[in-house]
């Protein structure tokens, strides 16, 4: 024992020396503590003053959807021939930037990264709340909300007449549904052991509130061994299911025979912008809740911040280069098809969106390349909602640019979004904050147990 | 209060009866324990060698977190949950096989973009999915089942055991060696408080 300790105090060693993923020196229990302290505190009024603009916006979410229900499709900006519009674009943007979490909580488990822990529950909450947000998106698209469950396949009076398996817009049904189900479930999983550390710091209503939701968790070490197993299982089955969900959704395009759409890269290059983007708003959210909430900097340290932004520059440049090898297909393939629609993306009348894209997805993230710019919490958190700006684009790009300009030139078209594409599009933030801001005050934010087995590890 | 007793027959007293019955019913069944607690991790695994020297066997612990090495320790056998999560994400496989070919092709077979009825590559997004849904759901369904719970309302012996605190327990029924002797001996291992209680 004392060889290695001396071995470790040598320069060379020290400067070769990991940085703690936890700092501050943490004891169990401060980390109890500290992580418990946030739903057990009165917020503070600028939490008020947050919670109050974001249910706001969700309300006014709703009386827009509500107008669109009522009157119809028609006060959303889609028409022939581009039936797909801000809906659409929404819901694909949404279901990716739900992928970032399961990523964080499944894959990186899985390749033992243990930078994951200390964010790893944040980030799967926002998958469950992105998945949520998608999900309305569908449904408002077809424009009759109430005849929803004709989508699943179940017995009924007409013949019985069963769902088309071999439509993607089906496939799309039992992805995401299962994955938002798989979702959930492995969240709350995940915060069984934390209620329970809850329910036996809390008196009164709140301790039968935790009590209910950690299901009377006893934490032997049979449990945890049992708890264990299962967590891992779930992990090995998020994995293949997130690469699904995001091919899926391509599918929806990459099966039609549009030009713009009909191509093979379509699932990589969506599971990769899922990415992306899904990283871009972890970042988001989490220099927030590391402004607002300063004793988790000890837990979400400048290391995990970087580490991320290195995953994003990495996706950002994987995107960029499923954009140039587009543009290669389109004038290898021959087809003068294909290679309108790409040269009418990028110079058309289409042609900001295209540069925004590129802008914010590829250029923009090119800054990360240096030290100073990715532990930076200004300029990572801008590049982070450039990237959001970005992503949401790239749908943008996909959706309209390949619909507008169809084979025939009768069929030609243009898309203007309406006061209700665009309310339905911001009024969807309404809805991910409130539920994300609820989340953060009143479950753990930080997965207790897990942050304990690595409280004194290296990164 | 009174009123509700007299009136037996109210819905708030049925109510609250049931409700009492059910807590009955999905609490745990406990047994007398005595348990030693420990603050200290590397005392706590220290105090499992030095008490599995002494012959002690059936050593049950409470963790606020999980131990690296501890079922080792313990003797807990690796959990049978994988199992579980095979056979059924096997059986949702098969039912997506299943049910995709008789929906298209037996029981009301349509035409559609000129493919087959029973078009196997198509339906290969809807088996995948129904396989990880079940076998998701019925391997968290084992944990559940494995661990007890949802119990109501069962025994805690400290409440710092889900926070930072360790615990070693055994159960005092069919015990040969006399508990006193058993305190004396987690007291000698640095134990820092000696309960007694149902759990």
């Amino acid at each position: 024992m004392n060889e290695v300790n001396n071995k470790s105090n040598s320069p060379i060693s020290k400067s070769l020396k990991r940085p703690p993923l936890v700092t501050g020196k943490k004891t169990f229990k401060n980390i109890t503590d500290d992580i418990c302290a946030l739903t057990e505190k009165w917020p503070g009024i600028g939490y008020f003053v947050a919670l109050f603009s974001a249910k706001s916006l969700f309300l006014f979410y709703i009386a827009v959807m509500a107008a669109i229900v009522v009157v119809g499709m028609g006060l959303m900006g889609v028409n022939n021939p581009v039936n797909w519009g801000t809906d659409i674009i929404t819901f694909v943007f949404w279901i990716g930037i739900g992928h970032a979490g399961t990523l964080i909580s499944a894959i990186l488990f899985l390749f033992r990264q243990k930078w994951r822990t200390s964010i790893a529950r944040t980030a799967e909450a926002m998958t469950v709340f992105a998945v949520m947000t998608a999900g309305v998106f569908p449904l408002l698209h077809t424009g009759r909300p109430w005849l929803a469950y004709w989508l699943l396949p179940y017995p009924n009076q007409r013949g019985p007449l069963w769902v088309n398996f071999r439509s993607p817009l089906v496939w799309d049904v039992f992805a995401v549904s299962t994955y938002a189900i798989v979702s959930i479930v492995f969240w709350y999983i995940g915060m069984v052991p934390d209620m329970a550390t809850l329910r036996d710091r809390s008196k009164g209503i709140r301790r039968h509130i935790y009590g209910i939701l950690s299901m009377g968790w006893r934490g032997t070490a049979r449990n945890w061994s049992h708890y264990e197993m299962t967590y891992m299982i779930l992990a090995g089955l998020s994995t293949p299911l997130v690469l699904s969900v995001h091919s899926i959704v391509s599918f929806d395009f990459a099966t039609a025979s549009l030009p713009g759409w009909h191509t093979t890269i379509f699932p990589p290059y969506f599971v990769a912008g899922a990415i992306f983007s899904g990283f871009g708003m972890v970042v988001t959210l989490m220099c927030l809740v590391r402004l607002f909430v300063p004793q988790f900097k000890d837990y979400v340290t400048l290391n995990h911040m970087e580490a991320m932004n290195k995953i994003i520059m990495l996706t950002g440049m994987m995107v960029g280069y499923a954009y140039a090898s587009e543009f290669f297909i389109a004038w290898y393939s021959g087809s003068h098809f294909e290679q309108y629609v790409f040269l009418n993306r990028a110079a058309g009348p289409y042609w900001w969106s295209y540069w925004i894209m590129v802008s914010c997805n590829v250029l923009i993230p090119q800054l990360f390349w240096f030290r100073k710019v990715r532990r930076h919490l200004v300029a990572m958190f801008i590049i982070s909602i450039f990237v959001n700006v970005g992503m949401w684009f790239e749908r943008y790009v996909i959706v309209v640019t390949s619909l507008h300009r169809d084979f025939l030139p009768a069929n030609w078209g243009m898309f203007d979004m309406s006061f209700f594409d665009f309310g339905a599009l911001i009024g969807s933030f309404g809805m991910f904050l409130t539920l994300f801001l609820l989340y953060i005050r009143t479950l753990p934010a930080i997965s207790i147990a897990e942050v304990k087995t690595v409280a004194h590890e290296g990164h | 209060m009174k009123e509700i007793s007299k009136k037996e027959n109210s819905l708030l007293a049925r109510l609250a009866n049931g409700l009492l019955k059910l807590k009955e019913a999905m609490g745990p069944e406990t047994e007398p324990v005595l348990a030693g607690i420990w603050t200290d991790q590397s005392s706590f695994v220290s105090a499992i060698k030095g008490l599995k020297q002494k012959g002690y066997k059936k050593i049950k612990a409470i963790t606020p977190c999980p131990i690296h090495g501890l079922e080792e320790l313990l003797e807990i056998k690796r959990s049978w949950i994988p199992w579980v999560t095979f056979v059924f994400g096997l059986f949702g496989c098969l039912f997506g096989l299943w049910f995709t070919w008789w929906t298209s092709a037996v029981d009301w077979p349509l035409i559609i973009g000129g493919k087959p009825f029973w078009s196997l590559p198509a339906f290969i997004p809807v088996i995948f999915e129904c396989t990880i849904l079940l076998g998701a759901l019925s391997s968290v369904a084992a944990l559940l089942y494995a661990c007890g719970i949802p119990s109501v309302d069962p025994p805690v012996l400290d409440k710092d055991l889900t926070s930072h605190k360790f615990a070693l327990y055994f159960d005092l029924k069919n015990k040969k060696s006399s508990s006193e002797e058993l305190e004396k001996e987690l007291l000698a291992l640095g134990a820092e408080k000696i309960i007694h209680s149902e759990f």
